[in-house]
């Protein structure tokens, strides 16, 4: 496939001589000495969310996707390139551009592991194609992704960014893909799943949702702990640019979601998943919430079908308060505790 | 007088959440050669659910320290979780597990360290909750 072609474009630029900048030195890895505690308590929680999509029985969707119509169907299918995109870019030139500047060895490693697993997502949209879809289908999504402006125009400001000499606003870049610029895309698999649709596509979907949590988790602290780094002038221009750089991702991304989603009348809920999605990515990078919740309140099935516990309901305070019990002073075990 | 306990590791999330609610809290200190916090009056206790979301591990070891002291799970009132709905089943799952266990309610999953929102809807939820439980005061002083 010729997407927008990350070493062709490094060629292009004077300042790298055709090359991704590498770490300089290196020494050996010692994981007995850890400078900061959630290096391993995140690389410990990628290699226990570690997938791949032959595990996910796809081929149980194949019936359902024959139930799509077929402009369902293409509007899916070009989500996913456009998805496949974002992960490719991830893979290849995000996580690795942020090696060079990592503080500890083992950030350097957890970046490694962000690097393959993109890639494990890039390669799971092609097992969920090669199931469900023609070459022909495939080729022509493939196409379309090439030639959508506002898809092409995401991952030119990204890879822009990911060029650039400043290491922390590298990490606001990733940070806000990781959070904020796929889920125009997500949206659709879990907007199939509420309707019990591709139920099993949506399961392997949720498994990329979960591991794009905690690399922006991860990500947007070490931008923080960054901050920690830099003066308060620079830390005030540092925030500028974030939300500069999130406007100019938004008001694209609002463009490519009319392109994708009006034939079917879904833009308007997408947009507050987008608002919705927006302030995490920017909690993420220690931030405070832009969208109020009037923009962000998106269609009850479809948080459901992220995740059972966010619906409005759910808790004591927010709704039917069916999970409250009084408090009796029960007495437990000191072994209820060991899990 | 403390109301709120939590837990927070270094990314600080839950503790920036705890902050912003304006309550006087207390923190379950991080690190083991800590001196351990004793509750001694009836709390909230507000805490991140940990994991890769396959529900393992999800309550942080040093809560369940907090908790093994039957002083400090005598006085517990309710539980508040932080985490991300990109977790599924295990979205704020720590205060399920501990809700189950103490037999409190779970009040409120909060994501990352709450929005503006949030913060109202925690303050409003606990100002009435405190209140209903003083009308229970003498069962559970």
């Amino acid at each position: 496939m010729t997407l927008t072609d990350p070493v062709n474009f490094a060629k292009n630029d004077p300042a790298h001589r055709g090359k991704i900048k590498l770490v300089e030195q290196v020494s050996a890895i010692n994981w007995n000495r850890i400078q900061d505690d959630k290096d391993l308590e995140v690389w410990n929680r990628l290699v226990g969310n570690f997938w791949l999509p032959e595990k996910v029985p796809l081929s149980n969707d194949v019936q359902s996707w024959n139930t799509l119509s077929s402009q369902e169907q293409m509007l899916t299918m070009r989500v996913f390139t456009g998805l496949t995109l974002l992960d490719t870019i991830q893979g290849t030139v995000g996580a690795v551009s942020l090696i060079p500047d990592a503080l500890t060895p083992h950030e350097e490693a957890v970046y490694t592991n962000i690097s393959f697993m993109e890639s494990v997502h890039a390669k799971s949209y092609s097992s969920i194609f090669s199931t469900l879809c023609s070459t022909r289908e495939i080729d022509d999504a493939f196409r379309w992704s090439v030639e959508n402006e506002n898809l092409q125009k995401k991952a030119s400001i990204v890879m822009e960014y990911y060029r650039g000499d400043e290491p922390l606003k590298r990490k606001v870049a990733s940070t806000l893909l990781e959070s904020f610029l796929f889920y125009s895309g997500f949206y659709l698999p879990m907007y199939w799943s509420s309707r019990a649709k591709l139920t099993n596509t949506a399961d392997l979907i949720r498994l990329i949702i979960r591991d794009e949590a905690v690399h922006g988790y991860y990500i947007g602290y070490k931008y923080q702990r960054g901050l920690e780094m830099v003066d308060a002038a620079k830390r005030e221009e540092l925030k500028d640019y974030t939300f500069s750089l999130l406007y100019e991702l938004y008001e694209n991304e609002v463009q490519y979601t009319q392109d994708l989603y009006d034939e079917v009348g879904l833009t308007e809920d997408v947009k507050k998943f987008l608002h919705y999605n927006a302030n995490k990515a920017l909690m993420n990078l220690g931030y405070e919430a832009m969208f109020p919740k009037s923009v962000t309140d998106v269609s009850p099935a479809i948080l459901s079908a992220l995740s059972p516990n966010a619906d409005e309901n759910h808790d004591f305070f927010s709704g039917s308060g069916s999970s409250y019990v009084i408090g009796k002073a029960v007495n437990t075990e000191d072994d209820d505790w060991d899990f | 007088m403390t109301k709120l306990i939590y837990f927070s590791s270094i990314s600080e999330n839950t503790r920036r959440f705890v902050e912003k609610l304006g309550l006087s809290a207390a923190r379950i200190p991080l690190y083991p050669h800590d001196a351990p916090l004793r509750a001694n009056e009836p709390y909230v206790l507000v805490i991140p659910t940990y994991g890769g979301g396959n529900g393992d591990g999800a309550v942080p070891k040093q809560v369940i320290r907090f908790l093994n002291d039957p002083g400090n799970r005598a006085h517990l009132r309710g539980v508040i979780s932080t985490g991300n709905t990109n977790f599924g089943q295990a979205f704020g799952l720590a205060g399920d597990v501990v809700a189950k266990k103490c037999h409190v309610p779970h009040l409120y999953r909060v994501e990352i360290f709450g929005t503006p929102d949030d913060v109202r809807a925690v303050n409003e939820g606990l100002d009435l909750f405190w209140v209903a439980q003083q009308q229970l005061a003498p069962q559970t002083a």
